[in-house]
């Protein structure tokens, strides 16, 4: 846990960072957001003590660091920057390696770990230990950074824009392969960014910084649903309400007790069906539950017979696991109002309409992640 | 005075010169030049042996002396007397060898200390700007990297920068080294022997066959040195940041 008390610096007549309390938690992650020169990178590198605060207090774990050897203490904390920063005279295994290396690890355990570390984020350790920064791809020596900094496995983690230089596709799946090992690894990370998107795919929480004071730190849905002041509805854009629907998950949002339509169904129960749920149609599936087609009611009423003959096609189905964002795109790209919701192995699962996702926007806040 | 130059040039002087031996030999042994020269093998031997001596203590000296001066030229705290530092050194370079060998004598008096101290002097100039461009190019990025997993301040330089910077000073020293080898014969006029001893006594007897033989052995010694460091080069700087590899 981080606790910071007050943190202030000043250069000469500028105060960069201005009296900021705030506290990440154990294993949070807090993005640290906020127009250019507004102190975040300042109050990140106060952490680490690369920067040293005028005034006020930081506590790792309730310990005051300015109480600890600042060589020691920069050796229990991750740190990645922007531009990287691999030696380019050290092999990848050699970078990887340099903390447990000041540390006076084993040599032999440290290897085996960056071995386990690249495969982590999917790049062959038989290919990659013995290369040189040089013969990596940009997208490549970020991965390198990244887990160069989990390498002693440190408790916290510093990271400043670690993703800015990357091309947005690489981003996107960047962000994908750390928020997956930070799920597992559970690390307290301080994240520096200025893309509000970035902010609100990564953070548990985030602090909103405006000319070196902390104006907001709230969760992501919080910050989008009630920003506090005019500066924070700006700065997360006018289209704030779709950018919270990224953090709702299909499987919290879609009706589950979907009725099930099977071919061999009657028109009869169709139509009662139709009049009980308020729908203008449902999807239609076969005996393992995956879907093969939708059946409109305003077909099926006032006939009879089989509803095999008069099945549509499904215009397109969403996955429970993706958020709501992806379904309301598919919505307006297949003009529908509701979408047919499938688990990972392709069985039916619900459906997610259009006002379903308008009530939940509108309920009190507290998704969170 | 940058010793990346040099390097980039070898290819181009470096056939020349050897057809200019090969040329000169053909003609040399088809007057008979060649036999009257090798009869100051002795002579040569032992000038070779003592010019050595010269080269090899006043290179090592500039080398550490060079090396180190550059270090702590760009250490935060001396970093600003780089720039009072940088251009007394340029202006040192200018002055005339002679001038530097006379005044060197003028201080440390005749015989070898002379000539080696200014030899050394010679030598330290383009060691000096070279280690400093050297340290200065290596990214801040890397040592704020390096400062934020905590490595120390010492740490840093030998892992970090002085790898970063090793080619460029390589390059730098392999500049410096063709300079004292082809400028050690005037040790001789401070009384220092070496190879100046045949030159300048040929020039003198107006005997070219001496003259050669005292010329040739510091043409192939230029030639070896930097070949040398052009291998040291090739093989001490690590991979990553080697442009030759
Ligand atoms: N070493 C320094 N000396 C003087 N001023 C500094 C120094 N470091 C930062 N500043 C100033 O402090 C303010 C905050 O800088 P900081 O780097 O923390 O901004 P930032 O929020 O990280 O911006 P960006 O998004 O552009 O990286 C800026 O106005 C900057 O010019
Ligand atoms: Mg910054």
């Amino acid at each position: 846990m981080i606790r910071l008390e007050r943190l202030t610096k000043t250069y000469g007549a500028l105060t960069a960072v201005d009296a900021v309390d705030m506290t990440v938690g154990a294993g949070e992650v807090c993005v640290l957001l906020g127009p250019s020169g507004c102190g975040k990178t300042t109050t990140m590198r106060m952490i680490n003590r690369l920067v040293t605060p005028t005034s006020g207090k930081i506590f790792i774990d309730g310990k005051d660091t300015s109480s600890t050897d600042e060589v020691q203490l920069r050796r229990s904390i991750g740190y990645v920057i922007q531009q990287i920063g691999l030696f380019p005279n050290k092999t990848i295994e050699d970078n990887i390696c340099v903390v447990p290396d000041l540390l006076g690890w084993d040599r032999a355990k440290s290897r085996k770990r960056a071995a386990e570390l690249l495969d982590l984020v999917n790049l062959n350790p038989g290919i990659f230990l013995k290369r040189y920064p040089k013969q990596l791809s940009g997208g490549q020596q970020q991965r390198v950074g990244v887990i160069r900094a989990l390498a002693a496995d440190p408790p916290v983690l510093l990271m400043d824009e670690p993703f800015g230089a990357i091309d947005p596709i690489n981003r996107e799946v960047i962000q994908d392969e750390f928020m997956k090992l930070q799920a597992s690894l559970k690390k307290t990370v301080v994240f520096v960014s200025h893309d509000i998107d970035e902010a609100v795919k990564m953070a548990n929480r985030i602090a909103i910084f405006r000319d070196g004071k902390l104006v907001q730190c709230d969760t992501p849905d919080t910050i989008l649903a009630h920003p506090l002041n005019a500066f924070v509805a700006d700065f997360v854009g006018s289209d704030r309400a779709l950018k919270r629907l990224r953090l709702m998950s299909v499987a919290n949002v879609m009706q589950a007790d979907c009725p099930t339509l099977k071919a061999g169904d009657s028109f009869e129960r169709a139509a009662k069906l139709a009049e009980e749920h308020d729908l203008d149609g449902l999807p239609v599936v076969d005996d393992e539950g995956h879907p093969i087609g939708m059946l409109r009611f305003e077909i099926a009423r006032g006939r009879n017979g089989h509803i095999a003959e008069h099945l549509e096609s499904l215009p397109a189905s969403v996955r429970t696991s993706s958020d709501v964002r992806t379904a309301v795109s598919l919505m307006f790209a297949n003009a529908v109002t509701w979408l047919a919701c499938v688990d990972e192995s392709g069985k039916l699962k619900g459906y997610i309409t259009q006002r379903a996702i308008t009530n939940s926007l509108s309920l009190a806040t507290g998704h969170g992640k | 005075m940058t010793g990346v130059a040099a390097s980039e040039n070898r290819w181009s002087w470096q056939p020349i010169l050897l057809l200019l031996v090969f040329a000169l030999g053909a003609y040399g042994q088809a007057t008979g030049t060649v036999p009257s020269v090798l009869k100051h093998s002795a002579d040569v031997l032992y000038l070779v042996r003592q010019q050595l001596r010269l080269v090899g203590a006043s290179a090592a000296i500039a080398i550490v002396v060079g090396i180190g001066i550059g270090v702590v030229l760009t250490r935060p705290h001396f970093r600003r007397y780089a720039d009072i530092v940088l251009p007394v050194v340029n202006l040192g370079a200018t002055v005339p060898t002679l001038a530097k060998l006379a005044i060197a004598m003028a201080i440390l008096g005749i015989g070898a200390p002379a000539a080696i101290f200014g030899l050394a002097v010679l030598t330290l100039l383009p060691i000096v700007s070279n280690t400093i461009s050297g340290l200065r190019a290596v990214p801040e990025a890397l040592i704020d990297a390096a400062r934020g997993m905590g490595m120390t301040r010492n740490q840093i330089l030998w892992q970090v920068e002085l790898p970063n910077a090793l080619f460029v000073i390589l390059a730098g020293i392999r500049t410096a080294l063709v300079i004292n080898v082809g400028t050690a014969p005037l040790a001789f006029l401070i009384g220092a022997g070496g190879l100046g001893e045949l030159i300048f006594t040929g020039i003198d007897l107006m005997e070219p066959t001496m003259l050669l033989a005292g010329a040739i052995p510091t043409a192939l010694l230029a030639i070896v040195a930097d070949f040398l460091v052009g291998q040291i080069q090739y093989w001490l700087v690590p991979r990553g940041v080697n442009p030759l590899r």
